[in-house]
């Protein structure tokens, strides 16, 4: 699971408010190459929360994102390299997802996170 | 020579998941006609809701593959097995997508709002009995309740909310489905459609369309709106007076489908 998809994920849990970000938990990271696209980037940098993805960075062991981010710095091609490594090269293989508000937990397994609800979740 | 689609001695399987049919072939077929407009299209987000085995999301990443580079794809299922099955079938044809094991796109929904440029889906589109739809396991592949449109009905407006301005939406139905009560549903929402392919078996017809959003369609449904009013003349006045600030409006939508 790329960062990409843990900053579109939130907690679907029923009543739950503040859902986002889910809290990762960390079993087994891995770095995958992936071409570089600015095009992408630009696109995602819109939409991408990035203060979750910081956080969910640092969580998987990489410190390079600055803490704050304006467009201005997609000019940069320091700054592209560094949010493309981030959003999309760290894989998260094996650990979980934690609901932010009600500490549920949803695994994710070879790199796969499971979002399914229990009954009474729904 | 790269092939254009997934192939099927590549494609993974599992006893509770559902193995590439005439419904995924049609689909891939549908996806290849319109191939050159997809990527002219210059997707960022390419999603399929119910993957089964992988063959369509496989398909799709491999026809749009070196043209479309700075594409993702994202696909789910609600079983799991499937979702297995989908990465081994993605890997084993060197793509990647990102996959979620969820109902439709549980948890997907609020984040990726008005982000995704295609969606696919292959509901499970079979009229079965209430009680069968929403079982887990590989009945979960077909089971569609009365008139099988219980998931269809349920897919349509996540779809709709996940769909970018630009965004279309390529869905396999029956003619048990009443497809075109389904683009008369979407027409409402403002989406135009078109039957890309039909196909007929000897067990089924099969009908695939794609959906967009049109400026027309969507100007209909603000004069449909406003004349329901009772100080109508007001209000539909109001309304059109706003419409050259229609984010579709400033974009046009000149690209043909």
């Amino acid at each position: 699971m790329r960062l990409l998809t843990h900053n579109m994920l939130s907690s679907n849990i029923k009543g739950v408010t503040n859902g986002f970000p889910l809290l990762i938990e960390v079993e087994k990271v891995v770095e995958k190459q992936v071409d570089f696209n600015e095009d992408f980037l630009r696109n995602m940098f819109a939409k991408i929360e990035w203060k979750a993805l910081v956080k969910a960075s640092r969580t998987m062991g990489y410190t390079e994102l600055p803490e704050n981010s304006e467009a201005s710095m997609l000019n940069s091609d320091e700054f592209l390299r560094k949010f493309h490594h981030a959003l999309l090269e760290l894989h998260l293989e094996e650990g979980a997802l934690v609901c932010p508000e009600t500490g549920r937990k949803f695994p994710v397994n070879k790199g796969i996170p499971n979002m399914l609800l229990h009954e009474d979740e729904v | 020579m790269l092939s254009r689609t997934a192939q099927i001695r590549l494609v993974s399987s599992h006893p509770e998941v559902y193995d590439p049919c005439d419904d995924s072939f049609a689909l891939v077929d549908a996806l290849l006609a319109d191939r050159a407009n997809l990527v002219e299209h210059c997707p960022s987000i390419c999603m399929e809701v119910g993957c089964g085995s992988g063959y369509v999301i496989t398909s799709l990443a491999l026809m749009l593959g070196k043209d479309s580079s700075g594409c993702h794809f994202i696909a789910t299922d609600i079983n799991p097995h499937a979702v297995g099955v989908t990465r081994k079938t993605m890997e084993a044809h060197g793509c990647h997508a990102e996959l979620v094991t969820t109902d439709i796109a549980s948890g997907l929904e609020t984040r990726l709002a008005g982000s995704v440029d295609v969606m696919v889906v292959n509901p499970p589109y079979v009229p079965t009995p209430e009680y069968e739809v929403g079982q887990f396991g590989i009945a979960s592949a077909w089971a569609g309740g009365e008139n099988g449109r219980s998931v269809i009905d349920k897919i349509l407006p996540v779809a709709d909310k996940l769909l970018s301005d630009k965004g279309w939406l390529y869905l396999v139905t029956l003619t048990a489905n009443n497809p075109s009560e389904i683009c008369l549903q979407m027409r409402k929402k403002g989406y135009a459609s078109r039957i890309v392919l039909q196909r007929s078996t000897e067990e089924e017809s099969l009908h695939i369309i794609k959906f967009w959003r049109d400026l027309d369609t969507q100007l209909e449904v603000i004069e449909c709106t406003a004349l329901n009013r009772t100080e109508h003349g007001v209000l539909l006045n109001s309304l059109l007076s706003k419409v050259p600030r229609l984010p579709f409006w400033s974009n046009g939508n000149w690209s043909s489908h």
